[in-house]
């Protein structure tokens, strides 16, 4: 039981420490900075649903993302539907999309590197058409037409976006806790161990793994959604592009794949280390240095799961139980 | 609707990007059939490999058909070293990190070649860029013709190393039954990495044979890592006979798909086969069932 409370200690130590940023933080880059790494980290926690607890990795999660941001942009811009509203639609869209590519997939059984380059086709297929149809602004992408109150989702302060962020990251949290103590999290985790023998015990794999895959959709679309209002602009490549794909898959693989806290930790490290070698090669190679920062991104990758294959969350909880026993054996 | 006089040409040309295709897909489909790894770093190395005959071509002066003595070796060296040293030792026995890792090092190597090199598109000239086939009903560019004999050329050769040789025997085995394998003195990681030096060997070989029709940037990789995949798995996954039948046939889809469709439309026809071929038969045309 004392794992339990930990973890909703470690929830509600989080909520208040982030949420308190704003008022010790007055510099925009900053605010920024910690509004981005928590979009990063609730991207994360969606593809954690489906790739973490679930085993059923995806490549291809801006083909959600990527759904969620038109739905908004779309619903507002040319329907004239309040963001709100567009947001809670993202997110249906997004889980939909997520349940048609499931349905698809999972019906024909493709499992493990076939349904990563399934997904990843999936979301080439999207950035296609949004290049190709009207609607979408083709290849320009959209602006959404700038209204800054709170009941249209646009805030004056970076504030406002942070805590609409942090109250999605908190939700993925307490999803991702009930998820490890949930009937069906025990399910989508037993077909993720070994889908055969959790299905001659009687486990519905079919259906546990649509509906992880419709809940990260769900997850990813309102995160689409949330950064269209946030930057106020939308393209193919931005919404169906693999690097939201990339992002979505990095931070819970380097925080701790298949933890409530991985992808929290993975944007942390990610976004926090890769501020501090931007800066630092920006001094060093100057400031047209293109390109380095994400050739950073892929050291710490291979070198994650080279040398912490539990990722940074896992490695820390090893190390500081390993000095815990040293202490009581000593 | 179009006249054949549009349609003929419109497929010749696309059976010439589609020997492109496959001779991207020759090295995949070596590398996926015995490590049963996607290589999403197979488009990167191609990119590197054509920066490679790029520069021995303006720094030194030798002519890119030449260059495959130099760069042919030298891919297999660099994919022999990265199996080694990098890909075999961070799998932990599960191919979902191998997965991860080649896509670390595509993400490192397009953005390295961003760095150096940064986004401009470079080409080659020779006396013969230009030069021309008449075929009566369509008029192909000789680079082309040559990266179609070449694909036909290496798929045979990989055909004969495969069957003929023991190392082949050794691949075989290895991608059939990796503990057996072991169990009669295989030496696995070293199969593991000459598979991987041989797959380089041909993105190399590839690159020799593309340049003088085509060009290079640092993102040339990515537009056509997919395309790659795409046609592995429409060939059947490790099939050499199937890489090439399939980067034909996408090379005509693509084609012809842009003729009714228009450019960026027309690529759709590409994905639609390959998320089809995954669904209903991903052991592919010539491909065994799993």
């Amino acid at each position: 039981m004392k794992g339990r409370y930990g973890v909703w200690l470690g929830i509600v130590v989080f909520a208040l420490v982030v949420a308190c940023a704003p008022l010790l933080i007055t510099s925009d880059r900053w605010l920024n900075f910690v509004v981005m790494s928590l979009f990063v980290a609730f991207l994360g926690q969606s593809w954690n649903v489906l790739g973490g607890y679930g085993g059923q990795f995806s490549f291809g999660h801006a083909a959600f993302f990527g759904t969620g941001a038109y739905m908004t942009a779309v619903l507002q811009i040319k329907l004239g539907v309040n963001a709100w509203a567009g947001f809670a639609a993202a997110g249906a869209g997004g889980a939909a999309v997520g349940g048609i590519v499931g349905f698809l997939s999972f019906r024909y059984g493709l499992r493990g590197s076939y349904f990563a380059l399934v997904t990843l086709a999936f979301a080439e297929v999207l950035r296609i058409v949004a290049n190709s149809v009207g609607f979408t602004g083709g290849g320009v992408g959209l602006l959404v037409p700038l209204k800054q109150t709170a009941e249209n989702f646009q805030f004056t302060g970076k504030a406002g976006y942070l805590y609409v962020i942090l109250a999605l990251v908190v939700a993925g949290l307490v999803l991702a806790q009930w998820l490890e103590r949930s009937r069906f999290g025990a399910r989508l985790m037993a077909v993720r161990e070994n889908e055969d023998a959790a299905r001659a015990l009687g486990v519905p794999a079919f259906a546990t793994k649509m509906r992880a895959i419709a809940l990260s959709g769900a997850l990813a679309g309102l995160g689409g959604a949330f950064y269209v209002q946030y930057f106020l602009y939308i393209d193919p490549r931005i919404a169906y592009g693999p690097g939201i794909s990339v992002e979505a898959l990095l931070a819970p693989i380097v925080g701790g794949i298949g933890t409530i806290f991985g992808p929290v930790w993975g944007a942390v490290v990610l976004h926090g280390v890769g501020e501090a070698a931007k800066g630092l090669i920006g001094q060093i190679a100057g400031k047209d240095a293109i390109g380095l920062d994400q050739v950073f991104y892929g050291v710490l990758l291979i070198a994650i799961v080279l040398f912490m294959p539990q990722g940074f969350g896992g490695w820390l909880r090893r190390r500081t139980r390993r000095r815990g026993e040293g202490r009581d054996h000593a | 609707m179009f006249e054949l006089s549009i349609l003929v040409p419109a497929a010749i040309n696309g059976l010439t990007t589609g020997a492109i295709y496959a001779l991207v897909a020759l090295g995949l489909t070596l590398i996926y059939g015995v490590l049963h790894i996607i290589n999403f770093a197979h488009g990167s190395l191609l990119m590197v490999a054509l920066y490679g005959v790029f520069f021995l071509h303006a720094l030194v002066g030798i002519d890119p058909y030449l260059a495959l003595l130099i760069v042919v070796p030298s891919g297999f060296a660099v994919g022999y070293a990265l199996q080694r040293g990098v890909i075999g030792k961070a799998s932990h026995g599960k191919d979902e990190n191998i997965l991860l890792v080649t896509l670390g090092l595509a993400i490192i190597l397009d953005n390295l070649a961003l760095f150096f090199w940064k986004a401009d598109t470079r080409s080659i000239d020779t006396v013969y860029a230009l030069a021309t086939l008449d075929l009566g009903v369509a008029i192909v560019p000789v680079t082309k013709a040559v990266a179609l004999g070449g694909a036909l050329a290496i798929a045979g050769l990989l055909w004969l190393l495969m069957t003929r040789t023991d190392l082949g025997k050794a691949i075989r085995a290895v991608a059939k039954e990796r503990q057996g394998a072991s169990l009669v003195g295989i030496d696995v990681s070293h199969v593991f990495a000459m598979s991987f030096g041989i797959g380089t060997a041909v993105v190399g070989a590839a690159a020799c044979l593309l340049l003088p029709g085509f060009y290079v940037s640092p993102q040339v990789g990515s537009t056509f890592v997919l395309v790659a995949f795409t046609v592995v798995v429409l060939g059947g996954m490790g099939s050499f006979a199937g890489a090439l039948i399939g980067g034909l046939i996408i090379g005509v889809t693509e084609s012809i798909g842009g003729l009714f469709l228009g450019e960026s439309l027309g690529q759709i026809g590409i994905f639609v086969i390959f998320i089809a071929m995954l669904l209903l038969r991903p052991s592919g045309l010539l491909g065994h069932r799993a």
